[in-house]
């Protein structure tokens, strides 16, 4: 991020085209892939984030800090994300900080609260210019001046080639581009405009929003599950058989039990899980495979992955993407039925009359594979394949988030407004040692989800039980006979290995004070291990 | 005990001390004077008696003439004078070369008037030390919260990547003359720049002075060479005030590539009124996190902001329980090139 946010500051401040085509070249020239590509794709426009609006970038900075003086402060500089990223009161000991591929890639998977989640934990390890940068991002604000002819006249400078070059291959290329930047640096031939085997940029759905159940008539929506594996494009283009990530990265290595059964001829847009059986595993299997260069013949066995497919690109030499789904879904049946590849299945589609019917069954799926499933997707049956994140065809719709009860351990002061109140908490579950004794185990630590009257109410709770203080952390009573019990909601649980507990929740929250819980009566973690294996 | 405005009051001519009859840093000529460091605005003369720091008063003698006051009482930093039973100490203010806090003692009261002051390392002058008091007066040049600077090595590094970068252009730096200047060349030399660097005739006599203070800058060379081709500054860096890089005094070097280094830089629209290529946010006063933290670090009874952005200031004050006022003294300006 700190490459990219230099950049973007050099570029806002020099106003002559060759020093942009100048500072764009270097760039491009020492910044490895595939941040470079990210940079490229930013600056383009190929990609544009509304993830955050000024409204929840504000509160976010007020809960931090005494309004009077952002208000002070925001009058003085004018502009939002600029006053934000110059007066962010970072938390100290914040984590590393983010690449700009890791936010880009959050930001292309995340829903829009689990970006706002994500947004204080970055703010707090970038600096002023990295923030900046980072919200200008977020807030799709970036202008600094760069159009996509200049940054290909920066490409054309590094590669030492015509810009008509760069022209010609563009459209084939994605980011982040690492085939465009391996031929200009002369590591590989030219990518060729039509190359079979290559990569179609992916479509993408939004979150559903409560309110958007009243506009939408269920007749005009096809729904399918929402598998929880990865998003892959399988291709098989006259013999050149290729599996893409979401982002175009090549990993079919990391999965030679996938490419050799893509027997077919044609593009399949699918996910990618660990099936045994025909019968879909947990996240957590499918995890011993990714971020793998190769896989050895032990853990194929052990984790044999499979395609479940939900869209079809491309039949043969027919491009499907200008079609309608309902179309492209009947090609597919056929299309998959065909192939009889023991690696590859349909998702099925799920009949529906109206949204309640829909979501009691989100809310109850039956017993299965569908358990394991991320939530539904809505798509329009008359929706073509649009690259992107349309606004209106496509839907997600996740499947409401885990409640544990835990016990709050430790409580850390907040910071600007905050600053009094003992607002971050870390809380515990009761785990049993080999004496059969229980003690509470951490399990997470959230700092947001209660209002301003429970916090006065958890900050009195915890001065009037500390029993040790740590700089500005206390420890509370938390025992088996007294404790404050907190409901925690949270998305997901993975298997950790930093954390003592041996879970990691993603995006944890207070969901309720449960004053009325005894503390013996918290979760154990059995249960959370018992969420991983489900 | 004695009120603290009894012994230190704002007058139209700057804080006053009654019973030891002296000023300090008047803006206008007065009998008695304390300076606490040389920047104009500060350090004016016509005084009938001046008491600095030896730098100080060598400086007000490069800029004024020998003559710059009736007579002179040059103090070691920590030394304490009395004058009509009270006591003057100067501590070290780490703002630019013999910088100093006035410190004021009288019937067992101690005020602190810190001047101008910063808690960065710079390698031109001793650091700034803290005091214990009853009454601390700071300024508040950057006292508003988007004044964070980040660390001045940092904003070297980008200069001397963007000369690696653009070789073909002259880097022109702009500069306060006095202290601002000396800074950034010891830190380009720290950086392990030797080449010459460039820098205006108005800037010669300080660098001097500087290096007689044992301030090493490295080679210099004037930027003012009469034969000298435009061509010949190409990749060079050229430090210069902050009013010669807008002037048609720039227009002798090859594609002149502006930078500004200032606090004011922080803010994106200062930067660009000033048509800057190259913000480089390097200040020799307190941000607003040293401001603060100085504040809770002394803990004084009691705080009087001279001038700069008080409303910020005081109201950090009242939220963290400090007793405080604005003085809301004139005439001084920021010594940070916006004058
Ligand atoms: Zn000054
Ligand atoms: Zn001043």
């Amino acid at each position: 991020m700190r490459a990219f946010a230099g950049l973007l500051d050099r570029l806002a401040f020099t106003p002559q085209r060759n020093g942009k085509l100048t500072l764009l070249r270097d760039h491009f020239r020492d910044t490895p892939d595939p941040e470079r590509g990210w940079a490229l794709a930013a600056l383009t426009g190929v990609l544009s984030f509304d993830a955050a609006k000024p409204a929840f970038i504000r509160k976010a900075v007020e809960a931090r800090m005494d309004p009077h003086l952002f208000a002070l402060s925001y009058d003085y500089v004018g502009d939002l994300a600029e006053t934000v990223a110059l007066v962010w009161p970072a938390r100290p000991g914040a984590n590393r900080e983010p690449d700009l591929s890791e936010v880009i890639d959050a930001l292309r998977g995340a829903s829009r609260a689990q970006v706002q989640a994500l947004l204080e934990t970055w703010l707090d390890a970038l600096d002023a210019d990295g923030r900046w940068a980072l919200l200008k991002l977020l807030t799709g604000g970036l202008r600094v001046g760069v159009s996509a002819r200049l940054a290909k006249q920066a490409l054309a400078a590094l590669g030492g080639v015509e810009i008509d070059q760069i022209e010609e291959v563009w459209h084939s290329q994605h980011a982040p581009y690492e085939d465009l930047f391996a031929w200009l640096e002369k590591r590989s031939e030219k990518p060729t405009a039509n190359a079979p085997g290559r990569f179609r940029p992916v479509m993408l759905a939004q979150a559903i929003e409560k309110a958007d159940f009243t506009r939408l008539a269920p007749g005009d929506f096809a729904a399918e599950w929402k598998w929880d594996g990865i998003r892959v494009q399988a291709v098989n283009e006259r013999g050149q058989k290729r599996l893409y990530s979401r982002t175009g990265d090549d990993i079919g290595q990391a999965f030679p039990d996938v490419l050799d059964f893509l027997n077919f001829d044609g593009v399949i847009d699918g996910e990618l899980l660990v099936m045994r059986d025909g019968q879909v595993a947990s996240f957590g299997d499918l995890q011993q495979r990714l971020n793998r260069k190769t896989a050895d013949a032990k853990l194929l066995a052990q984790y044999p992955a499979a395609i479940r497919a939900y869209d079809l690109l491309l039949d043969g030499e027919d491009d499907l993407r200008i079609l309608p789904f309902a179309e492209r879904r009947k090609r597919l049946e056929i299309f998959v039925a065909r192939a009889q590849s023991p690696r590859i299945d349909l998702s099925p589609l799920q009949p529906f009359a109206d949204w309640q019917e829909l979501s009691a069954l989100r809310a109850d799926p039956p017993l299965g594979d569908a358990r394991l499933a991320e939530g539904l997707m809505l798509k329009r049956w008359d929706s073509i394949y649009e690259a992107g994140r349309p606004k209106g065809p496509w839907f997600k719709w996740k499947r409401d988030p885990h409640l544990i009860d835990a016990v709050l351990m430790y409580a850390q002061r907040g910071h600007g407004k905050r600053s009094g109140f003992y607002s971050d908490y870390t809380f515990g579950v009761w785990r049993e040692d080999a004496n059969g004794d229980r003690s509470l185990t951490p399990v997470g630590k959230a700092y947001f989800g209660f209002t301003d009257e429970e916090l006065k109410l958890i900050d009195k709770f915890v001065r009037d039980n500390t029993t040790e203080r740590f700089g500005p952390v206390r420890a509370v009573r938390a025992d088996r006979d007294f404790g404050l019990v907190l409901e925690v909601a949270f998305e997901g649980l993975q298997r950790s290995t930093r954390h003592k507990s041996g879970v990691a929740m993603r995006f944890p929250r207070i969901n309720r004070l449960r004053w009325d819980k005894p503390a013996r009566e918290a979760d154990e973690l059995a249960t959370l291990e018992k969420m991983l294996t489900e | 005990m004695p009120k603290p405005e009894s012994i230190l009051c704002p007058m139209p001519a700057g804080l006053y001390c009654p019973p030891g009859d002296f000023y300090i840093d008047p803006v206008r000529p007065v009998a008695r004077a304390v300076i606490t460091h040389g920047h104009s605005d500060h350090a004016r003369a016509g005084h009938g008696a001046v008491v600095a720091t030896t730098e100080t008063l060598a400086i007000m003698a490069a800029r004024y003439g020998a003559d710059f006051a009736g007579q002179s009482e040059a103090l070691r930093y920590g030394q304490t004078i009395d004058r009509d039973g009270v006591d003057i100490t100067l501590v070290p203010a780490g703002h630019v070369l013999g910088s100093a806090q006035a410190v004021v003692r009288h019937k067992g009261m101690t005020l602190v008037v810190s001047g101008d002051y910063k808690r960065r390392r710079d390698p031109t002058c001793p650091p700034f030390e803290p005091v214990a008091c009853d009454v601390f007066v700071t300024e508040a040049t950057f006292g508003i919260p988007v004044f964070n600077f980040p660390d001045a090595a940092d904003e070297i590094a980008r200069l001397l990547k963007s000369v690696a970068q653009f070789p073909e252009r002259t880097h022109l730096v702009g500069a306060y003359a006095l202290g601002k200047a000396q800074r950034i060349i010891r830190l380009l030399r720290e950086a392990g720049y030797d080449s010459p660097i460039y820098v205006h005739g108005a800037m010669q006599g300080m660098n001097a002075l500087y290096e007689r203070f044992g301030i090493e800058l490295g080679p210099l060379e004037p930027a003012t060479v009469e034969k000298a081709k435009k061509s010949d500054f190409a990749g060079a860096i050229v430090i210069a005030p902050p009013s010669a890089i807008d002037d048609r005094w720039s227009r002798r070097f090859a594609d002149p590539l502006p930078a500004f280094a200032s606090g004011w830089m922080r803010v994106r629209a200062r930067a660009r009124q000033r048509q800057v290529e190259l913000p480089l946010v390097i200040s020799d006063h307190a941000d607003w996190n040293e401001l603060t933290g100085t504040i809770s670090e002394i803990g004084p009874g009691e705080v009087w902001i001279t001038h700069g952005g008080e409303e910020a200031l005081l109201r950090w004050s009242e939220l963290n329980g400090v007793a405080a006022r604005a003085l809301s003294l004139v005439g001084y300006d920021d010594d940070e090139g916006e004058s």
